[in-house]
């Protein structure tokens, strides 16, 4: 019954997606306030229906009810609690499910959120966005039903990929998909920008925070997935230029650039034309990322027709939006008058050159991921394309990028002055030249390119740090006065120094990866084995019944200078319920870094061991969420929480009082 | 073992649309394989990094538990042994499993766009962006006589008018 209820309240959610879309689109037309009213309400009313929807689903899961087949496909009456709950999104139908309450859920919040847009550009936002609702709830309902029963259910499900049992399922799509479906919104704001014919600063401001949200999560979705990867897959890697990786950095790249021009939109009304094509190429990027996961076409061009249906329907959904939007822009773009002028050393010309740089970083990503399936697809020729192309191609841009940051934000708005920035920066570089010196010298040399990229993270992290020092400190103030001008300054230029000092310390991480050190032997218990600054050694190994799976334990203690500091335990699982074993590395943190144990076969000198000392790993990840946090620092932005400027004010969107205050805030 | 080398990853990759899914779990190159020249295992490692595996999505034969990596690996390292340069080694890996084989791609015909895709890319950002300046620049146009003539009114207008 309670799964009738979820498959009703989908049906229902599409209706209502549909009058979300219909009304307040005619009501911003008619200019009748009463239809444009509609919208929020049914937006909401979607939201409650797909969360019905969902809530069924995951009631489902939980009673193991094995006579929904999307259950019996993934889960397993023995399955720990979390797992049978992540066990929804682990697959197809539920994580289309998820989609959709991701997109149901901003545009409730849209919805909710009254003064953040003025209300024909709220209206035709939510237009857009029931719209995205419409298609994929049409194909969720069509082809790819969650709910479907089955006439003879079996005693047993065949439980979710061993893989897939993990806490990183929990914590990975839910933030993945906020920040795919995030952009959903500014698309959706981006449309109604070009429909209603009004694009200026106030557009700008409506959408940043979205944007803000959208980039916050998927910054944090993709370093969750990386460190998933990290520790489940076992033999060390992190990144590993996966399409289906790509398929996520992609977005995160041209978002990150969106982030930036829509700040120029908005402080200088300049870069109108980009911006808005930057917000439908995102959101693109996003459902491209959503195709080439779902329809298979990844795995092989041909592997694409084995589910017609599907593929076919998703494609259908990607060409209908993407046209549509590019359709959209290339009527109303002409039309878009060009704003504030800038020179081309200044802050605005630093983001062009941001914006160059991501966008090109964005598209080699691009051509890497879809040259090989389309040199495929039309000769039959199948080459790959892996980490050392995105060496020479993407690193050497992603390098131009971190240089440009700290001179980025030492110049002023409208027209900078290099040698002024540069000398600020003096300070700056010196610190992290010394710095970088210092600890090359302590590991006595090293890769040259791992030596440029640990300056500039050190650069860069030393130049966010400056960002908030140079705008608080003057000479002689005491350190109470210091502080409070600190604490005095916009939510948005903390935000922007954490984010910027964020990447720096990954780019830290990452740099200091050049300094791994790995060791391969096959060990017997009592007979230590050097890998970096430690010892380990195996002690003991034993089998063990954990809910699910068996599993195969081998347990090392961790030496520093013969004293014991840690335990670790690296383990092989057997799944019966799916015939498949797993390897579980044994991670150890010490401070920053971490000894890494991944377990091979047992042979005659005995067991095989693959062992890591990854000096500062953490880094990578830390850094990560270091500049989510900055994202949700300038989400927290007091101007951007009042929303909308009010009628009277609305008529001198770019007028003196918003540039000034802009400069001031940007300084 | 093979199996599990092609299975998981795909099963896991349609599964779920995220980002774990680059490689199956398992052991990669084993203890065992290591040959005892500390020199040649550098150089088989380095040439291991650039070898697909075959069966596996994007992963490296180095990093592949499955047993067409497993053999590639061994080949690599008996060619070594028998004195083959590094270059030999590729070209005859080459040879027998095509271009697919290599993680870069040679540049040739058929790839020069992917090389210089993000070149031309770059280029071709930078010329819009000088383009657009020019325009923009140029976007405002000079006065006409007649609107040169109405603004020189409205100044002296002003300044006749008595400051309020």
């Amino acid at each position: 019954m309670i799964v009738e209820i979820g498959h009703y309240a989908l049906v229902l959610a599409l209706a209502l997606s549909v009058i979300q879309t219909v009304l307040p689109f005619w009501g911003a037309r008619a200019r009748d306030a009463s239809l444009m009213g509609i919208g929020p309400v049914a937006a909401v009313g979607v939201f409650i229906c797909v969360a019905i929807a969902f809530g069924a689903l995951t009631w489902a899961y939980v009673t193991s009810d094995f006579t929904v087949r999307n259950v019996v496909e993934n889960s397993h009456s023995l399955k720990p609690l979390l797992f049978r709950i992540t066990g929804l999104w682990g697959n197809h139908e539920g994580s289309m499910l998820l989609w959709v309450l991701v997109v149901a859920l901003f545009g409730a919040l849209l919805a909710v959120a009254r003064n953040m847009a003025p209300g024909v550009l709220r209206a035709d936002a939510l237009a857009v966005q029931g719209l995205i609702s419409v298609a994929f709830l049409t194909f969720i309902i069509s082809v790819s039903n969650p709910f479907a029963r089955l006439v003879a259910p079996p005693a047993e499900g065949q439980d979710l990929n061993p893989i897939l049992q993990d806490i990183g399922l929990a914590i990975h799509p839910p933030l993945l998909y906020i920040g795919y479906v995030g952009f959903s919104l500014v698309f959706a704001f981006a449309a109604a920008a070009l429909i209603g014919g009004r694009i200026d600063a106030i557009w700008a401001r409506a959408v940043r925070p979205w944007c803000l949200i959208a980039w916050a999560f998927l910054t944090l979705g993709i370093a969750m997935g990386s460190y998933w990867a990290y520790y489940e897959l076992g033999w060390g890697g992190f990144w590993f230029w996966d399409p289906v990786e790509n398929a996520s950095f992609m977005p995160w790249l041209s978002g990150t650039a969106l982030l930036h021009s829509i700040l120029v939109m908005e402080k200088r009304d300049a870069l109108k034309v980009w911006t808005i094509l930057l917000a439908i190429l995102t959101f693109s990027l996003s459902l491209l990322g959503a195709f080439l996961v779902r329809s298979g076409v990844l795995t092989s061009v041909h592997a694409f027709a084995t589910d017609p249906g599907r593929g076919l329907f998703i494609l259908a959904i990607l060409v209908f939006f993407i046209g549509g939007g590019f359709a959209l822009f290339a009527w109303r773009a002409p039309l878009l008058k060009t704003g504030g002028l800038f020179a081309p050393v200044s802050r605005e010309g630093a983001l062009v050159v941001n914006n160059l740089l991501l966008a090109t970083a964005c598209a080699t990503v691009f051509i890497g991921t879809l040259y090989p399936l389309a040199l495929e697809g039309l000769t039959g020729d199948k080459i790959s394309v892996g980490p050392p192309f995105y060496d020479a191609t993407f690193v050497p841009l992603a390098m131009a990028l971190l240089l440009l940051i700290p001179f980025g934000q030492a110049l002023a708005w409208k027209r900078g002055d290099l040698a002024g920035a540069v000398s600020r920066l003096l300070f700056v570089m010196g610190l992290s030249i010394v710095a970088c010196l210092a600890i090359v010298f302590m590991q006595h040399g090293g890769p040259v390119l791992a030596v440029i990229g640990l300056w500039l993270g050190i650069f860069v992290f030393v130049g966010g740090v400056n960002e908030i020092l140079s705008r608080s400190w003057k000479r002689g103030a005491s350190l109470s006065v210091v502080l409070r001008r600190a604490a005095g300054l916009p939510r948005s230029a903390w935000g922007a120094a954490v984010a910027h000092a964020g990447v720096g310390v990954c780019v830290i991480g990452l740099a200091a990866q050049a300094w791994s050190i790995e060791t391969l032997a096959s060990v017997r218990p009592g007979q230590p084995l050097a890998v970096g600054p430690y010892e380990v050694v195996l002690t003991d190994s034993f089998s063990r019944q954990v809910a699910n799976y068996r599993e195969d334990v081998a347990r090392f203690h961790v030496l520093q200078g013969g004293a014991i500091i840690r335990t670790v335990d690296a383990s092989k699982r057997f799944f019966p319920a799916r015939n498949t074993s797993t390897t579980e590395a044994g991670i150890s943190t010490i401070g920053l870094g971490q000894v890494y144990v991944a377990l091979g076969d047992a042979g005659e000198h005995g067991l095989g061991v693959r062992l890591y000392w990854k000096p500062w790993v953490l880094l990578i990840w830390i850094g990560a969420v270091i500049a989510a946090i900055g994202g949700a620092l300038s989400f927290s932005d007091r101007r951007l929480r009042v929303g909308a400027p009010t009628r009277g004010r609305r008529k001198q969107p770019a007028a003196k009082d918003a540039t000034a205050m802009a400069t001031v805030a940007a300084q | 073992m093979s199996q599990r080398g092609i299975k998981l990853p795909v099963a896991a990759a349609i599964a779920l649309g995220a980002l774990v899914f680059a490689a199956s779990p398992g052991q990669a190159l084993q203890p065992d394989e290591v040959l005892p020249d500390r020199k040649l295992e550098q150089r088989a490692r380095d040439i291991s990094l650039g070898l697909r595996c075959l069966v596996c999505q994007n992963q490296s034969i180095d990093d592949s538990d499955a047993q067409v990596a497993q053999d590639l690996r061994r080949v690599v390292r008996q060619r070594l042994v028998a004195g083959d340069s590094d270059s030999e080694i590729r070209a005859y890996i080459v040879e027998r499993y095509g271009d697919f084989v290599l993680l870069k791609p040679p540049f040739n015909a058929r790839t020069f766009l992917l090389w210089l895709g993000p070149a031309i890319v770059l280029l071709g950002g930078a010329v819009l962006v000088l383009w657009g300046r020019g325009r923009s620049r140029a976007g405002a146009p000079a006065l006409s006589a007649a609107e040169q003539a109405q603004l020189r009114k409205l100044l002296d207008e002003r300044e006749r008018e008595p400051p309020t």
